[in-house]
C-alpha cells in the first residue's frame, strides 16, 4: 500500500488550539446542526464509529448484491431481468459511494475490502440468508430495501458531510428498489396459485431478517425481552445520536417499518409470519413480537454456512481478479512513465487530502 | 432447422419480405439476448467493483436491444409472439444467435476478447441500420449505435490495459483472442435471407462491414502489443440453430423460472 | 496473491453538468488507472439516471485548494462586505424584494 492509510496525528488540528477548544468547536458545530467535513477536527471515537458504520454499510451493499445477483440469469421476463440488473448495479454503485465516503476518514478501500474478506469487518447478517426462489428477489427488495430506506432516510441528514451526501444519492436512487419489489410481489400474488405460494414462502423467510437485522439490536425497553442487550444497545445509540450520526433509535425505526409493511402486506393478500401483529389503538402502532436478539444473533453467527458462502464468493471474485488489477496498475505505471496523465501513484480523494494537509 | 424454410410464406417457396426481416431481426435479437445473459453471470464476480458496474451496464443495454428486436421480430413473422414468448418458450434449436455470443465467459480476458469482437461488429451494423428506410428500425439503430459505442471504448480500454499490463495479462489476453477468433467469421456471413433484404435496401448486410471491422480491431489489438489471430478453422452453425453444447445450459437457466410456472404472469 | 502488486489506482474528482445553464458540480470521486478509465467509471457511477450533458474528471492531486482553516487571507473578505448582498439595500418598490422584478 502506498497510499497513506491514516491521518498522521489522528486529527486535523489547527496549530495552537487546545484539545478542549477543538472539542468545544466540534460540539458547537454538531449543536448547530452543521455538518462535519473531512478537514475538521473530530474526536477519535466519532471517527471510529463513523468508519465502522460506513464500512459496514458499504460491505452490506456489496454482499447484498449476491442473493439477488444469483437470479439475474433466471429472471422470468425480460422486463424483470432489466429491472433486476439495474437494481443490482445500483447496489454496486452505492457500495462505491460509501467506500469513497469512508476514504475521506483516512482509511483505504483496499484495506476495508481486506477486512471484509478476512472477517475483521462484516456486512449486515440479513444477507446471510439464501435467496431460494425467484420470489425472494421481490421479498428482498420490498422488505429489506424497504427497511433500508426507513433506516437511511434520516442518514441523509447525518452529521458527517461526505456520508450525508453519499446517502442523499443512495436514497434518491433507492426509491425505485422498494417499489419494484412490491410490484414484483403484486404480480406474483395476482398470478397462479403456485406463484402466490412462492411469494408467501419468500415473505415467511425474509420477514424476520428484515425486521430484526436491518435495524440492529433493541436499544429501548420497548424493543426486546433481554434487558442487558437493550441497555447495551441504548448506550451505543445515545452516543451516536449525541454526535448526530443517527437520529432515531433502532426500535423507533423498526416500529416505523412494521407500521409501513402491515397494510402493504394486507393489500397484497400476504400474511406476515408473526401472529402477534395487531393494531394497538392506544399506542397508535402495530404490536409485534419483540425480537429475541440473542437467540437470533447466535443462530446467525459468522460461522453459519451462508455467512461463509457469501464471503467466499466475494473473496473468490477478488482473488480471481487479482491479475486484472495488477495488470491495470502496471499499465498505469507504464503510461505515467511515458508521460501521459495516467493514474498510478498515491493520489487520494481531494477531501481526504484536505484532511491530511 | 433452417430459418428460411420454416418462416411463414406468402408464395410457396419464397419467404415474404416480412418473414425475411423477422429472421434478420431475430438473429440480432438473439445475439444481444445471449451475450447479455452471459454478461449477467459476471455480476458479483468481476475483478473490480467498478467492473461489476460496467458489465451490468453493458448487459442492461444488450437486454434492452434484445427486447426491441425480439418484439419487432414477433410482430413481423406473423405469429404475434411477444419478446418473452421468444426468449422463454423457444427451444435451443430455434435460437439463431451467432456462436460467438454464447461462448462461455472464461477468464476476464476471454470476456474482453468476446466483447471486442462483438462490439466492433455491432457498432458498424447498428450505424448502418440507422440509415435504413424503416423509421422505427432506423431509430433503434441510432440509439443502439450510441450505446454500443460506449461498450466499444470499454473493450478497447481493457484490451490495451491487459495487453500492455503484466506478462501474465498479456499472455491471457492473447489466449482470449485465440479462443474467440474462430467464431468471428460467422458474424459476417451472408445467406439468401440477408442477400434478399440487402438487395431490396431494407437492411444492411454485415458482409461488407468486415474490412472496416478488421481495420478497427487490428488497430486495437496491435496497439496493445498483441497479435491478431489467424485461426486455421472457422466455426459456423448458430444462425441455423446448431449451437455449442454449453448452450443447452444457458437456455435451461434462462428459461427455468418461466417454465416452472406455466401460465404465470410476471 | 500479494495486494501490494496491485497498487491503488489514483483518485479523480468528478464534476457533472446535469443540465444546460448549470455549472459543473462536484459529485464525488472515483479511483481509476487513467483519465479514460476514470471517465468511464464516473459515467457508470454518476450518470445512471438522467441525461447529463457533460462530465469532467480531474486528478485529485491536481486540484489546488484553499482550505477553510486558512480563512483569513482567502475568505475573511466576504463576511465583512455586507454591501455585496442585496439585503443590505432597501427594496426598489414597496412590494418588497419581489417588486424588483416588476417590469
Amino acid at each position: 500500500m502506498t497510499a497513506p492509510t491514516a491521518v498522521a496525528d489522528g486529527t486535523g488540528r489547527a496549530p495552537g488550539a487546545t484539545e478542549d477548544e477543538l472539542l468545544a468547536h466540534f460540539d458547537a458545530l454538531i449543536a448547530e446542526g452543521e455538518t462535519i467535513e473531512p478537514r475538521d477536527w473530530m474526536p477519535d471515537g466519532y471517527r471510529r464509529m463513523l468508519t465502522r458504520q460506513i464500512a459496514q454499510h458499504a460491505h452490506s451493499e456489496i454482499i447484498g448484491m449476491q442473493p439477488e445477483g444469483a437470479w439475474l440469469t433466471r429472471a422470468p421476463s425480460l422486463h424483470r431481468k432489466s429491472v433486476l440488473i439495474a437494481k443490482v448495479q445500483d447496489e454496486a454503485g452505492h457500495g462505491l459511494y460509501l467506500y469513497s465516503a469512508a476514504e475521506t476518514l483516512g482509511v483505504d478501500r483496499a484495506d476495508l475490502l481486506d477486512a471484509l474478506h478476512h472477517g475483521r469487518q462484516r456486512a449486515s447478517a440479513t444477507f446471510n440468508h439464501p435467496a431460494l426462489t425467484w420470489a425472494d428477489t421481490g421479498a428482498i427488495a420490498w422488505l429489506t430495501d424497504g427497511a433500508a430506506v426507513i433506516n437511511q432516510a434520516p442518514l441523509c441528514r447525518t452529521s458527517y458531510g461526505p456520508y450525508a451526501r453519499a446517502m442523499r444519492r443512495v436514497c434518491q436512487e433507492e426509491a425505485f428498489h422498494v417499489r419494484q419489489g412490491y410490484d414484483l410481489m403484486r404480480a406474483l400474488c395476482e398470478g397462479t396459485p403456485e406463484q402466490k405460494a412462492m411469494a408467501q414462502d419468500a415473505v415467511d423467510r425474509w420477514w424476520l431478517p428484515a425486521v430484526a437485522l436491518m435495524f440492529g439490536p433493541p436499544d429501548t425497553e420497548a424493543g426486546g425481552s433481554d434487558a442487558r442487550t437493550a441497555a447495551l444497545g441504548a448506550a451505543v445509540s445515545r452516543r451516536a445520536m449525541a454526535w448526530g450520526i443517527k437520529r432515531h433509535t433502532n426500535d423507533e425505526l423498526r416500529q416505523r417499518f412494521v407500521d409501513t409493511c402491515v397494510p402493504q402486506a394486507e393489500r397484497l393478500g400476504l400474511t406476515l409470519p408473526d401472529p402477534a401483529i395487531r393494531w394497538n389503538e392506544e399506542r397508535g402502532h402495530y404490536d409485534f413480537t419483540p425480537i429475541d436478539w440473542d437467540t437470533y444473533r447466535t443462530a446467525l453467527g459468522e460461522d453459519t454456512h451462508w455467512a461463509r458462502r457469501r464471503i467466499d464468493h466475494r473473496r473468490a471474485a477478488h482473488e480471481d481478479g487479482a491479475w486484472v488489477r495488477e495488470a491495470a496498475a502496471a499499465y498505469a505505471a507504464r503510461e505515467e512513465a511515458a508521460g501521459s496523465p495516467a493514474g498510478a501513484g498515491t493520489g487520494v480523494p481531494r477531501q481526504a487530502q484536505e484532511e491530511r494537509a | 432447422m433452417t430459418t428460411t424454410s420454416e418462416t411463414p410464406v406468402d408464395v410457396p417457396g419464397v419467404p415474404s419480405a416480412g418473414a425475411d426481416l423477422a429472421t434478420y431481426l431475430l438473429r440480432l435479437g438473439d445475439d444481444a439476448l445471449v451475450l447479455g445473459q452471459r454478461l449477467c453471470a459476471w455480476i458479483t464476480r468481476a475483478p473490480l467493483i467498478e467492473e461489476d458496474l460496467a458489465l451490468s451496464n453493458i448487459a442492461l443495454d444488450l437486454v434492452g436491444h434484445a427486447r426491441t428486436l425480439l418484439t419487432l421480430a414477433g410482430r413481423l413473422d406473423g405469429t404475434g409472439r411477444t419478446e418473452d414468448d421468444l426468449a422463454f418458450t423457444r427451444r435451443e434449436r430455434e435460437f439463431t444467435n451467432a456462436l460467438l455470443t454464447e461462448l462461455p465467459n472464461g477468464d476476464f480476458a476471454v470476456t474482453v476478447a468476446r466483447q471486442l469482437v462483438h462490439t466492433h461488429y455491432a457498432a458498424l451494423l447498428y450505424e448502418a441500420l440507422a440509415g435504413c428506410p424503416d423509421p422505427e428500425l432506423a431509430a433503434f439503430g441510432a440509439r443502439a449505435a450510441k450505446e454500443v459505442a460506449f461498450h466499444r471504448l470499454h473493450a478497447d480500454r481493457w484490451v490495451r490495459q491487459l495487453g500492455l499490463g503484466t506478462p501474465e495479462s498479456a499472455h491471457r489476453m492473447q489466449q482470449g483472442l485465440e479462443r474467440v477468433w474462430p467464431y468471428t467469421a460467422e458474424l459476417f456471413d451472408e445467406d439468401d435471407v440477408v442477400r434478399r433484404l440487402a438487395a431490396a435496401g431494407t437492411v444492411p448486410s454485415p458482409a461488407p462491414l468486415r474490412p472496416e471491422w478488421e481495420r478497427r480491431v487490428t488497430e486495437v489489438v496491435t496497439g496493445a502489443g498483441l497479435t491478431v489471430p489467424t485461426p486455421s478453422w472457422q466455426a459456423r452453425g448458430g444462425r441455423s440453430g446448431l449451437h455449442t453444447e454449453e448452450f443447452t445450459d444457458l437456455v435451461g437457466e434462462l428459461q427455468s423460472v418461466h417454465r416452472q410456472f406455466p401460465g404465470g404472469t410476471w | 496473491m500479494n495486494r501490494d502488486d496491485e497498487g491503488t489506482p489514483a483518485s479523480w474528482e468528478v464534476f457533472l453538468r446535469a443540465r444546460r445553464g448549470l455549472a459543473h458540480q462536484h459529485v464525488g470521486s472515483v479511483r481509476a488507472v487513467g483519465p479514460d478509465a476514470a471517465l468511464a467509471v464516473a459515467r457508470d457511477l454518476y450518470t445512471r439516471r438522467g441525461d447529463p450533458l457533460s462530465l469532467w474528471v480531474v486528478r485529485s492531486d491536481a486540484v489546488h485548494a484553499a482550505s477553510p482553516d486558512e480563512r483569513d487571507p482567502y475568505f475573511a473578505g466576504a463576511r465583512h462586505k455586507p454591501y455585496r448582498y442585496p439585503e443590505h439595500f432597501p427594496p426598489l418598490t414597496e412590494k418588497g424584494p419581489e417588486g424588483d422584478h416588476d417590469q
